[in-house]
């Protein structure tokens, strides 16, 4: 698949497997790197300078955005901005609607995250319920004097009073089109892609803020030695 | 997909790294204040063992707790099992009560496999008769591959009484599964007759195996197996096929010596061995706590089982006739 | 008088014939027969065996009636085209006495459906310790000629000599189930790779070809007769083959059972395949079928083993071995034997009439469909095929590895000394 390249006067390329189903563009790898750094830039205002602050992205695409933060943060302010990851499988409130889910890494800093303000990072908010699993599997790893949430896209439709904190773009959706996320350190390309309805499947099956065929093959974990 | 976990060899070599994957990811927890995770909140857990093991009963519970369900102790010394009531109606009864899943501990082999066919939840085996014992294998491969880095290519030694062990049968079956190269250590008396079947090498000499070994895993030797002659005296067993400190010295630097528990020191593990930092014994126990969450979950935890199972091979039931 | 006439039966698969059968034998065998005042049965297109024979069979009664009765086992032989069953000793009280015999000869006799002739334990209560009153059998009502602790092994040696010895003086023959007790203690399977694989512990073969060498080097020593039960492994063939090569008396009985399956079916751990002894390798299953193509094994025996319910519905170390085998022998026999071109029509009549009738000393039964001869007989349909489903067994129990399968060959009408007590495939 084409990598995104930088001129205005072509655009952006759309991978093949989304281009069958009909899928736009409407972010591509610049917009990402800019609203990215925006964000970093609000988080480090918000914060005045983010001595306290923790990033824990959501696998599997929160990750990567959390570590682009972070190092953003820490090129603007000179010091290592502690960042990690929080797999919030176990506290997903539809395990039971499909067979048993791979679990994602859970990397929490050395420091942990008492006292501290952990910054929530995710590709997609849609219904808010990953959000929420957040919040429980955070519970359990230990007390942050708050909690903000940092998303690459909010696509409205709330099922729960959850709301972000620092938003890339947001865009409005109907509830049954589709939103797909690339990034390169997962997907090899780089961009945020809509599109339609998928007739094929059924309908409440699944959390759509992390829909299942939006995985193109992920691996369970990263890592491990086999 | 697999609705059960009755023998290692119903394992994939991908259904096994799922498992051992996930077990690590779970690991993570146990340095949390808080161990817990809600994942089976509302579901039931039956430990059914119609053997005593202390062992192995309060680590499945251990693991079904850590993940909010329900754990029900069926023992069969004081119930209805004392009395004779049979497998069957045992079965029955736990379905009448919602049972999501069954572990069981028997002293015949195949119960499982026969529970399997009159409950609708999950039967997982914790051991029957000398046949399999499934989670104790992922338990070893766990432990290998944390202190190895893997299990692919790794030479494992089993030694002791292959013949009466269901520990040796999943471990031999999932070590192969796994790439690891596996040789069988026993007297002649103590390796069943076929045993030139299984994907593994057998030697009756245990010093000339050890320094190619990565890992040892030593069996309990029962010494009342002297009174159906497998061997002269506990004496002869140990001095042939016992690890003492003598052959420990033999083991490369980095090999480890495993054991499932509960050990006859100084028969065929001498005290000083046990006690030595090569033994991971200790976190073998851990070990099982964490692989054991990770079957659970992977059976219980979304709507459907995550572990796809080998295809049954059908039993070439007869010569000519062909029915 | 009782006139029955069979039109266009094929005698044992030859061309069609007419047999009458007045009172309670064969009158007139012929082309285009008519009788005045006879019945008849128009068997085109079935061949007519003599009655089969079966040398081993359990009917549980006294004792264990919860599992079979005399009156449901023998309908059962009869519907499996049998005229002539040995009941085995293993009841409760065991048949070791002169009483006991007779009340199951009685029994069989009162029922009807096919002759019984009882079988005496060898030992006291099958304890294997001391003989029993083989005389006092042999000369009551019930004629025993023959003796085992089937179920058990006679294990001393020096016991089953004298045995061996003892009947010669009324003809008797000992029928030894050969299972060396020290080598098979609490065996489930037999001992191979699936034994080993499936952590069930191993019946090995030697056990029971070691009783067979011993006992028919004895025989040949002290000049007797000797039947070897259930055979099942391929050494115990060659055994017997070389015993028989050296003119020693010894005959041999395989079951159906034991001609087509295999250990391998243990797999799924279900105690329907769980039988004493064990079902074997391809390789036995070959050699048992060989052996009884050339004659080396001298009969078919169901080994008919009723058990109820809940004695197969459990772990397999704590199932009761054995199968029902009285409907399904000749079935069974057909697909492994006559299917595969091993035995014709003539060679089943041989196996499963005539020598078991006479290693018995059935006077009556495995005689030659011939003028004169006692009208014991059975018609089968060889192309028909059925469904072995519960509802058309007889037999109290149903424990039989054949439930749901199809299976050749039907047995359509079997005649008793004359009588009926199957026609159109349903007791008469």
């Amino acid at each position: 698949m084409a990598r995104a390249r930088v001129d205005d006067s072509v655009a952006p390329p759309i991978p093949a497997d989304l281009l069958d189903r009909g899928f736009r563009s409407v972010l591509d790898a610049s917009d990402i790197g800019r609203a990215l750094t925006r964000i970093a830039h609000e988080i480090l205002e918000r914060t005045r300078g983010g001595h306290d602050v923790v990033l824990l992205g959501i696998p599997t695409r929160g990750v990567p955005l959390a570590n682009r933060l972070a190092e953003r943060m820490s090129h603007v302010e000179s010091r290592p901005i502690p960042v990690g990851s929080l797999d919030v499988t176990m506290y997903r409130d539809d395990l039971r609607l499909r067979p048993a889910r791979t679990l994602g890494r859970t990397d929490i800093p050395a420091a942990g995250v008492d006292g501290a303000l952990v910054v929530l990072v995710d590709d997609v908010l849609f219904s808010g319920r990953t959000i929420r699993a957040a919040l429980d599997a955070l519970h359990e790893v230990g007390r942050p004097r708050a909690v903000q949430l940092a998303v690459l896209v909010d696509r409205g439709h709330r099922e729960l009073p959850i709301k972000a904190d620092y938003v890339g773009k947001n865009l409005p959706t109907s509830r049954a089109e589709q939103v797909a996320v690339r990034l390169t350190e997962i997907d090899g390309v780089e961009g945020v892609f809509v599109g339609p309805a998928d007739r094929t499947r059924t309908a409440g099956a699944d959390d759509p803020s992390h829909p299942p065929q939006y995985d193109p093959g992920v691996p369970a974990l990263h890592g491990g030695a086999r | 997909m697999m609705r059960h976990l009755l023998s290692a060899g119903d394992l994939t070599r991908d259904d096994a790294l799922l498992i051992l994957d996930t077990a690590a990811e779970l690991a993570r927890l146990a340095d949390r204040p808080i161990k817990k995770l809600p994942t089976l909140r509302g579901r039931t857990i039956v430990n059914l063992f119609y053997e005593d093991s202390t062992r192995t009963r309060t680590s499945f519970e251990a693991a079904a707790k850590r993940l909010s369900a329900d754990v029900i102790n069926f023992s069969a010394k004081g119930s209805s099992v004392s009395k004779g009531e049979s497998l069957k109606d045992t079965a029955l009864t736990l379905e009448a009560m919602g049972t999501d899943a069954v572990v069981i501990r028997h002293w015949a082999s195949g119960a499982p496999h026969r529970l399997a066919g009159w409950v609708r939840g999950s039967v997982i085996n914790a051991g029957d008769g000398t046949h399999e014992h499934p989670t104790q294998a992922l338990l070893d491969a766990y432990t290998i591959r944390r202190h190895l880095g893997g299990v692919d290519g790794r030479r494992v030694a089993i030694v002791g009484d292959i013949l009466h062990s269901r520990v040796a049968r999943s471990n031999v079956t999932l070590l192969h599964t796994l790439g690891a190269e596996v040789t069988l250590v026993a007297p002649p008396t103590l390796l069943p007759v076929g045993v030139e079947s299984w994907p593994c090498a057998v030697s009756y000499e245990l010093d000339g195996v050890l320094p190619k070994c990565d890992a040892v895993m030593l069996l309990r030797v029962q010494r009342e197996r002297m009174q159906a002659a497998f061997f002269p005296t506990s004496r002869e067993y140990s001095r042939r096929y016992g690890l003492d400190a003598a052959r420990l010295a033999l083991l490369p630097e980095h090999a480890i010596v495993l054991h499932p528990g509960p050990m006859n020191r100084g028969v065929e593990i001498a005290a000083e061995v046990a006690d030595s930092p090569r033994s991971v014994v200790v976190e073998q126990v851990a070990n099982g706590v964490v692989v054991r969450m990770a079957v659970l979950y992977l059976l219980l935890g979304g709507g459907e089982p995550a572990l796809a199972g080998r295809a049954a091979e059908p039993a070439a039931a007869a010569i000519g006739g062909g029915w | 008088m009782n006139r029955w006439l069979l039109r266009g039966g094929r005698i044992l698969g030859g061309d069609p014939a007419d047999i009458l059968i007045a009172g309670d034998s064969i009158a007139e065998i012929g082309a285009g027969l008519t009788a005045a005042g006879a019945e008849i049965v128009d068997a085109g297109g079935l061949v007519v065996l003599p009655g089969l024979v079966d040398l081993h069979t359990h009917l549980r009664e006294p004792g264990r009636e919860d599992a079979e009765t005399i009156e449901s086992g023998t309908l059962a032989a009869a519907l499996g085209g049998f005229t002539a069953v040995h009941a085995m000793a293993n009841t409760d009280p065991v048949a070791d006495t002169a009483g006991v015999v007779e009340q199951v000869w009685l029994a069989g006799h009162e029922a009807g459906h096919c002759d019984v002739a009882p079988v005496g334990a060898v030992t006291v209560g099958l304890a294997g310790e001391r003989l029993a009153e083989l005389g006092a059998m042999a000369d009551s009502h019930a004629r025993v000629r023959v003796f085992s602790d089937d179920g058990r092994c006679v294990a001393d040696p020096l016991l089953m000599r004298r045995a061996l010895e003892y009947v010669k003086a009324f003809d008797g023959v000992i029928a030894q189930h050969a299972q060396e007790p020290r080598l098979t203690e609490d065996a489930q399977l037999n001992e191979g790779e699936v034994s080993a694989r499936l952590g069930l512990a191993g019946w090995p073969a030697a056990a029971e070809e070691s009783i067979i060498a011993r006992d028919v080097l004895l025989a040949g020593h002290v000049g007797s007769r000797v039947h070897i039960c259930h055979v099942s492994t391929a050494g115990s063939v060659e055994l017997i083959r070389w015993a028989k090569a050296r003119g020693i008396a010894v005959t041999a009985e395989v079951t159906p059972h034991h001609l087509l399956l295999t250990d391998d079916l243990a797999v799924s751990y279900d105690p329907v395949f769980k039988v004493n002894p064990p079902l074997r390798t391809a390789a036995d299953v070959a050699a048992l079928r060989a052996g009884l193509a050339d004659g080396t094994i001298d009969a078919v025996a169901t080994d008919h083993a009723p058990h109820p319910v809940e004695a197969k519905e459990c772990e397999w170390a704590a199932a009761a071995p054995g199968m029902i085998g009285l409907q399904t022998a000749l079935s069974v026999v057909a697909l492994a034997m006559v299917e595969t071109g091993l035995l014709d029509w003539a060679g089943v009549a041989d196996r499963m009439s005539i020598r078991p009738a006479r290693i018995g000393r059935l006077t009556t039964h495995g005689r030659p469909i011939a003028v004169g001869s006692p009208a014991n007989l059975t018609l089968i349909d060889p192309t028909a095929r059925w469904v072995v489903e519960p509802s058309v067994l007889v037999s109290k129990s149903r424990n039989t590895p054949f439930l749901g399968k199809e299976l050749p060959v039907r047995v359509v009408h079997t005649f008793l000394h004359g009588t009926p007590t199957v026609l159109d495939g349903k007791p008469a």
